[in-house]
């Protein structure tokens, strides 16, 4: 697109992975940024606006970090088309903030050359000046903006140093920069990397007055974090510490929430009186949207660990650590702490696969993750097992229930390991990038970074999901409340209801697998969420579930309803089965379309049917 | 790598592969076996500042069978398999 004349000018901050771009733009823009997402790609653009000293306003773009401007991610293409104004939808930027990091001068020079060599109006911004010092590197920003040929300004985004400068210099180089039009380019670059690379290295030769030793903290920390024994306990530390922060402090907010709703569904009751719209309000809107968001917390909690970790620099480490095991079927170390993650929800497992830069491995992650046990399959499994499973004791202190629980918990496991292995011989086949990555220096994360990081990860949730979520919800309360039975039916609202119909329908396909009417009933409000499995087999049994919860008397209504090998056929259809809405709109989300949500939804069904008929007819077959 | 035909420098020193280096042994990369790595293996690794007459020192090995290793490559430190490790031949340096 032409620049619109009058518009406010358009500057791109580019730069390597780790130069501590995000955190410079932050500072820049504070809390007036937008985040959308690109046409097409799952890669998020960000972008604010920034005051210049004279006043002026300028749309500032962070790009994604990028090694060089041939692209090997779509990140990277992203930023590639951006800068040289071929990306859809946007414009040519007027300047570019390129930022390097100050101890890594050798290697983020040459795609600074790249750059420039565009032909756009350029500033370095020599970033993490204050780390460079520290690990005793004596550089000299007026030689290096020599030797460049553009300006070079010191910074240390953290601590607001070198803004006020930089800011200075970006207005004039848009200014300079208005009468130059860009050379033609298609991204092609004259110089090839190899040349470029050596060049980079002169000149970062030339800029650097004295050099000690790199990076000691670093090191330090990382002979213990990468050490063979050490290092494992330490991510196992970690993991524990996070496990017990999601279980416990997320359980009172998730309580909070629901009480919230039900609260909310209340004052709706009180206030309305009884009519399909109150039903719509609140058995609809309120009750689906609130078994959705009571999630909310236990997802924060965990992205709060995973922003730790990344913006520490531990992230690498533990991927580093774990890549081995993940090899063996096919993944990246990279997938190990989004699929853990899983096992708390697998909304921010999928949402956090984007730190993986192979598309492929990328892809497979995202397909296996809702085979992670996660918190919403618990009250289900705990609902069924303590209903049906004998509380006996196998060993002392090693009880029956205790052990099928973790047999389920390690069917998903091996299950995901195993479709992870197939899937990468068929639907994602393909060279793996592998594991190739830079280890950054370690960081202390910024609190401000965090919460901004924090709000983005709930804003995506509540909005983007929360959409497809609440439509969703609205549909299955419909299906369970329409048509209405006639006055004096001895029929049931829910059994007349077209998921009554439904159920009746699909039944003789569920009977195979030992599945009976209401189970196969329960399992469509059950699509909202997994736990809701658990209110909906109190609907369909008719037990009074308005009162206390009364779990108990579930428990004897299954006891006397259920045979073992049904119970164990239900337990094996929610070890697969995709019962989430929320997991397959983050999905849609995150692999930009419907159709790896659809695949999945597929694979994961047919993988629910196949498991819970194996056993169900392996139990029958045992006897029990 | 073929192991009985080393590689040999003008000074006919054996070259070591990455993989092979001790810990903590300083050393010069001498040649990249390009033939070895797939092209976006190859770009990464350059891109990462592998190239010929760059310092670089192994930091670390993880554990778990064969994981992947850490090395020192200019001012960065870099995590990559060892099958690419193996690509990359280095000359000892001695201090």
């Amino acid at each position: 697109m032409p620049p619109v004349p009058g518009a406010a000018p358009l500057v791109a901050l580019v730069g390597n992975p780790n130069a501590g771009k995000s955190a410079l733009f932050n500072v820049l823009t504070g809390a007036r940024q937008k985040v959308g997402n690109y046409p097409g790609v799952t890669v998020e653009r960000h972008s604010g606006k920034l005051a210049l000293p004279d006043g002026r306003i300028v749309d500032l773009v962070d790009l994604p970090g990028a090694y060089s401007l041939e692209p090997s991610s779509p990140d990277e293409r992203v930023t590639r088309d951006f800068v040289t104004g071929t990306q859809v939808g946007e414009r040519l930027p007027d300047a570019l903030v390129v930022v390097v990091d100050a101890s890594n001068l050798d290697n983020h020079l040459r795609f600074t050359l790249q750059l420039i060599a565009l032909g756009l109006p350029v500033v370095v911004a020599l970033n993490m000046f204050d780390l460079a010092e520290r690990d005793g590197l004596t550089l000299d920003p007026a030689r290096l903006s020599t030797e460049l040929g553009v300006p070079v300004v010191a910074t240390v985004a953290v601590r607001r140093r070198g803004l006020d400068e930089l800011k200075a210099k970006l207005g004039t180089i848009i200014d300079e920069g208005a009468a130059i039009r860009l050379r033609p380019s298609n991204g092609t670059i004259g110089e090839d990397i190899v040349t470029l690379q050596r060049r980079a290295r002169k000149i970062a030769a030339a800029a650097t007055v004295s050099e000690a030793p790199v990076r000691r903290w670093t090191h330090a920390l990382d002979s213990v974090a990468l050490h063979p024994i050490f290092g494992l306990m330490l991510l196992f530390a970690i993991l524990f510490v996070m496990f017990q922060a999601v279980f416990y402090a997320g359980a009172d907010p998730a309580d909070a929430i629901a009480a919230g709703f039900d609260w909310l569904s209340a004052q709706v009751k009180g206030a309305m009186p009884d009519s399909v719209l109150r039903s719509l309000i609140t058995d609809g809107i309120i009750a689906g949207v609130g078994a959705v968001v009571k999630f909310l917390p236990q997802i924060l909690i965990m992205f709060f660990f995973i922003l730790v970790l990344e913006a520490s620099g531990y992230m690498v480490r533990a991927a580093f650590l774990m890549d081995r095991v993940m090899a063996s079927v096919g993944l990246s170390g990279r997938a190990f702490i989004p699929l853990l993650s899983s096992f708390a929800c697998a909304v921010p497992g999928i949402m956090s696969t984007r730190t993986i830069e192979d598309e492929k491995d990328r892809l497979t992650t995202i397909l296996v993750a809702p085979l992670m046990t996660c918190s919403a399959r618990l009250p289900v499994y705990t609902l069924v097992i303590g209903a049906l499973i004998p509380n006996t004791k196998v060993l002392p202190f090693v009880g029956l229930q205790g052990l099928v629980m973790l047999g389920l918990y390690i069917m998903g496991v091996v299950g995901a390991f195993v479709v992870a292995l197939v899937l990468r011989r068929t639907v994602t086949k393909g060279a793996s990038s592998g594991f190739m990555m830079e280890m950054p220096k370690y960081q202390l994360p910024r609190a401000r970074d965090l919460a901004l990081g924090l709000w983005s990860r709930a804003e995506i949730f509540l909005k983007r999901a929360g959409t497809t979520i609440a439509f969703t919800t609205i549909v299955l309360w419909a299906l369970l409340s329409f048509p209405k039975p006639p006055d004096g039916s001895p029929v049931s609202a829910v059994n007349y209801s077209v998921a009554g119909r439904i159920a009746n329908g699909i039944e003789p396909a569920f009977r195979p697998i030992g599945f009976n009417r209401d189970i196969v009933l329960a399992l469509i409000p059950a699509m909202a969420a997994r736990e809701v499995a658990v209110a909906a087999l109190g609907t369909v049994y008719a037990i009074d579930t308005t009162g206390d919860k009364d779990e108990a008397k579930m428990a004897q209504t299954l006891h006397a309803r259920w045979s073992l090998p049904t119970a164990l056929a239900f337990l094996m259809w929610f070890v697969f089965a995709p019962q989430c809405i929320s997991t397959i709109a983050v999905t849609r989300r995150e692999t930009n379309g419907w159709k790896w949500p659809a695949f999945m939804v597929g694979y994961l069904f047919a993988l629910a049917y196949i498991a819970a008929g194996a056993v169900y007819w392996a139990a029958i077959g045992l006897g029990l | 790598m073929d192991m009985s035909n080393p590689v040999k420098t003008a000074s006919s020193l054996p070259l070591l592969s990455l993989e092979s280096l001790p810990q903590r042994q300083c050393a010069t990369v001498s040649a990249i076996d390009w033939a070895h790595l797939s092209t976006p293996e190859a770009r990464r690794l350059r891109e990462l500042g592998f190239d010929e007459g760059v310092g670089v020192e192994v930091l670390h090995r993880a554990s778990l069978g064969n994981g992947p290793i850490a090395c020192r490559i200019g001012r960065m430190t870099v995590a990559l398999r060892r099958a690419v490790a193996g690509a990359v031949l280095v000359s000892p340096v001695t201090r």
